[in-house]
């Protein structure tokens, strides 16, 4: 069983959002004229863009030009000023209790740059823990699919070892594995190769090109270009808290239109 | 926490849990707290003497003595007696520094028993309270001793002033031991490819590197010992503490308490607050050095 | 057992060492009671200071700045000070007041409790302080993307993760503690020392009970320090440590 049907399965339930999305063209996370704000300083701008089910969008940019921000706002992590955001049959910045957020989240996972894993559990407890306490599974059940997930990201061998003892590539595969547990419809990654060693990107930038192969709808913030180009649908190029130019990856880095996106890349690549 | 070698190329906690965990082995080795002294603590002081001297004003009788006059006539008292604290810190500090280093030493000796000796010593006297320490020595040794004839009295503050070099020297033995430790293996290899034997390398080369790793903790030390002193009041040593409450009980009056005691706590202050600061320049100064 | 008081009597008979601690009855109920307050006095006041510093820290990461100064104050004025002084200060200065205003008798035992619980609090308002905010954000950020609520998150992530953090630090101060009580001393609280003190004015045995008290805190310190590293290793976070 492939990781993303696999985490998609469960959901197939009469009324649940997996059934309202099989008609791909209603988009499964849209973000409409979204503002945000820290105190005064403004860090989104009004930024727009939708996501299809099963597509897989990098937002690039920057640093400070708001794109981990943007992803706190998908999640719920981080509350909105203005704008519409809408994530599988969820109106985010409506949601303000802890329950609803807690039912948003089961929908949407996220993977975070650094200090994403558990470190006094290990890392067969870190990917058993949501499950149980959130999810309220059996113990078993959760045990065998972890265990599953772990192979499915190649750290079987490493799964009674605590987060410490893992190299960075290993943890960040087990903060996927963690995530996928949870069964979401959407997972975002938060720039996760960003504070690694060069050697261990590849093995967890391999992982998120399985996942994307399978069909998960991913949304990365990243700084790795060619991965970008190779894996997305559509790339969004961000500064200063709007969305500055969009397209598909050839498009966007071969013959940027705008003169800002240009320059960034050239930078970059 | 144990210094096993880390598989992680990426942290798991932030180095804020870093740092207070290096801060409570840095404590743990030292043995005592770090004191931390800044200057709005010394206007705290001032602010709490200017309230008890309020109080003890507006509760004392129209026809008493101002609070001010009664303070400025224990004041050449007090002085005295904290001019008798400060010796006490002084003589211990030596004492205890001296032996303590050569204890320190003696726990990384070669042969084992003094090694173990000195280790055993060090943690006996380590895990003492300070004033148990006093205890002891105010109660078994001798009040006078009688050297080539001569006879010398030992009086109560030499005792105490004994007592506290006790726990000094435990902690001293313990942060050199610790400098020593943390000069890197590679010095000691130079050393030993330079033919250098072992107490050359001990005396030129290791223990210079320590004095400055030990500075900070040792100061520390002291102005922890200096207001520790005030235990000798326990054991009726006539220092600040004692003639502190002499006055009190002597002038009967209600509300002198705050008065008095910030009024002492403010001489500490004034005393202890540059050792602190100077303490943290020198840490501050060796961390960029390292 | 009788047989091993026996001995001592032997012992004293024999040698001299008087240890009426063991085959005086009177003497030994005494010891055992001073023991006995000092273990009182350090599981209270250890137990009380957790309670002081799990308060303080919560109420120094509050929005109201009065409460959160008040708290940093405290601390300073705690840490600062010689323990004796503040001794002194709660039950010849808090003590009389309450006696003036004709308020209940506090026992020298309460006050040197009260006392001692607030100079072990104020350091542990800074180590919980500290332990709670080691605990990267992206850590809890993680926790609640997976749908753990924020009370989840707080009891399974962060406050395990603070306590191991925070643990060496703690355990310094538990050792510092018991060490301190000897302080109450000063205001007459019938803890081991007191209790010694009066056992060697009446027998006049000082040198041996002052060892025997020596070897009694040594014990009990090095039989803490002792458990104190056995704990820090078992729970340790591979990966993370000075």
């Amino acid at each position: 069983m492939t990781l993303a049907r696999e985490a998609a399965g469960s959901s197939a339930l009469p009324g649940s959002p997996g059934d309202a999305r099989k008609d791909t063209s209603e988009p499964i996370v849209a973000l409409h004229d979204v503002h945000q704000a820290f105190g005064d300083l403004e860090v989104l701008k009004g930024v727009s863009f939708s996501v299809r089910m099963g597509g897989v969008v990098c937002i690039i940019g920057p640093s400070g030009s708001g794109k981990s921000t943007l992803l706190r706002c998908i999640n719920g992590l981080v509350p909105i000023r203005s704008g519409t955001i809408r994530v599988a049959n969820f109106d985010v910045h409506l949601l303000k209790t802890d329950e609803e957020k807690i039912a948003l989240r089961k929908e949407v996972s996220m993977v975070f740059q650094q200090y994403n894993l558990f470190p006094h559990k290990t890392a067969l407890e870190n990917v058993m823990m949501a499950p149980i306490h959130v999810l309220k599974e059996d113990r078993n059940e959760v045990r065998e699919r972890a265990v599953a997930l772990l192979t499915k990201v190649g750290l079987a061998a490493k799964q009674n070892a605590y987060p410490g003892e893992l190299s960075g590539g290993q943890q960040q595969r087990v903060a996927i594995a963690r995530s996928l547990a949870m069964r979401p419809e959407v997972m975002l990654f938060d720039e996760v190769t960003a504070a690694l060693d060069p050697e261990t990107v590849k093995e967890v930038l391999n992982t998120i090109r399985e996942l994307a192969r399978e069909g998960m709808t991913c949304i990365l913030v990243t700084h790795e270009m060619r991965f970008a180009r190779e894996i997305a649908d559509e790339v969004h190029f961000t500064d200063g808290g709007t969305i500055v130019e969009s397209g598909p990856p050839a498009q966007l880095f071969d013959h940027p239109r705008k003169a800002r996106t240009r320059a960034f890349l050239s930078q970059i690549l | 926490m144990s210094g096993k070698p880390r598989a992680s190329t990426l942290p798991v906690i932030l180095p804020a849990g870093e740092r207070l965990a290096r801060a409570a082995l840095r404590e743990r080795r030292a043995g005592t707290h770090s004191l931390r002294l800044r200057g709005s603590h010394g206007w705290a002081l001032l602010g709490a003497f200017v309230l008890g001297c309020g109080i003890a004003q507006a509760q004392s009788q129209p026809e008493a003595p101002s609070i001010f006059d009664t303070l400025w006539k224990w004041t050449p008292l007090l002085a005295r007696g904290f001019v008798f604290n400060l010796a006490i810190s002084f003589i211990a500090m030596a004492i205890g520094t001296a032996v303590g280093l050569f204890l320190g030493f003696a726990q990384i000796s070669l042969l084992p028993p003094v090694r173990k000796g000195a280790w055993f010593a060090t943690h006996f006297f380590r895990n003492a309270p300070w004033l148990v320490l006093l205890f002891y020595c105010m109660f078994l040794l001798p009040f006078q001793v009688t050297v080539f004839g001569v006879r010398i009295p030992i009086p109560d503050w030499t005792k105490a002033t004994l007592g506290l070099a006790l726990p000094v020297m435990a902690n001293v033995s313990e942060i050199a031991r610790g400098a020593i430790q943390s000069i890197p293996t590679t010095q000691w290899e130079a050393a030993g490819s330079l033919a250098f034997n072992r107490r050359q390398t001990l005396w030129m080369i290791i223990f210079p590197q320590c004095i400055k790793r030990m500075l900070p903790p040792w100061m520390n030390l002291y102005a922890i010992l200096t207001m520790a002193t005030v235990l000798a009041s326990i054991v009726g040593v006539n220092e600040m503490m004692t003639l502190t409450q002499r006055a009190l009980s002597a002038e009967n009056r209600p509300g002198l308490l705050l008065a008095f005691y910030s009024y002492v706590l403010l001489w500490f202050f004034v005393y202890c607050y540059p050792i602190a600061r100077w303490t943290v320049r020198l840490e501050a100064r060796y961390a960029v050095n390292q | 057992m009788q047989l091993v008081w026996d001995w001592f009597r032997w012992l004293n008979d024999a040698t001299g060492i008087n240890l009426t601690i063991f085959y005086d009855a009177f003497d030994r109920g005494r010891f055992a009671s001073g023991f006995w307050m000092t273990v009182k006095l350090s599981v209270v006041c250890i137990a009380a200071s957790v309670v002081i510093g799990v308060v303080g820290a919560w109420i120094q990461g509050s929005r109201f700045r009065v409460a959160r100064t008040i708290v940093y104050w405290y601390i300073q004025a705690f840490r600062n000070t010689p323990p004796l002084v503040q001794l002194y200060f709660f039950y010849f200065g808090l003590g009389a007041l309450i006696r003036g205003v004709g308020g209940p008798l506090v026992t020298n035992v309460t006050w040197a409790i009260v006392s001692l619980s607030f100079f072990a609090g104020a350091f542990n308002v800074e180590i919980f302080r500290a332990g709670v905010e080691a605990v990267p954000r992206t850590t809890i950020e993680a926790a609640e993307s997976l749908g753990f609520s924020r009370l989840q998150a707080y009891l399974r992530v962060v406050l395990p993760l603070a306590f191991r953090i925070s643990l060496p630090a703690l355990n310094n101060n538990l050792v510092n503690l018991v060490k301190t009580t000897t302080l109450a001393y000063a205001i007459a609280v019938p803890e081991m020392l007191y209790v010694s003190s009066q056992i060697w004015s009446d027998e006049l045995n000082v040198p041996v009970m002052m060892n025997v008290l020596l070897v009694c805190y040594f014990v009990i310190v090095g039989v803490l320090v002792y458990a104190m590293h056995r704990w820090e290793r078992a729970i340790r976070v591979p990966g993370f440590g000075a």
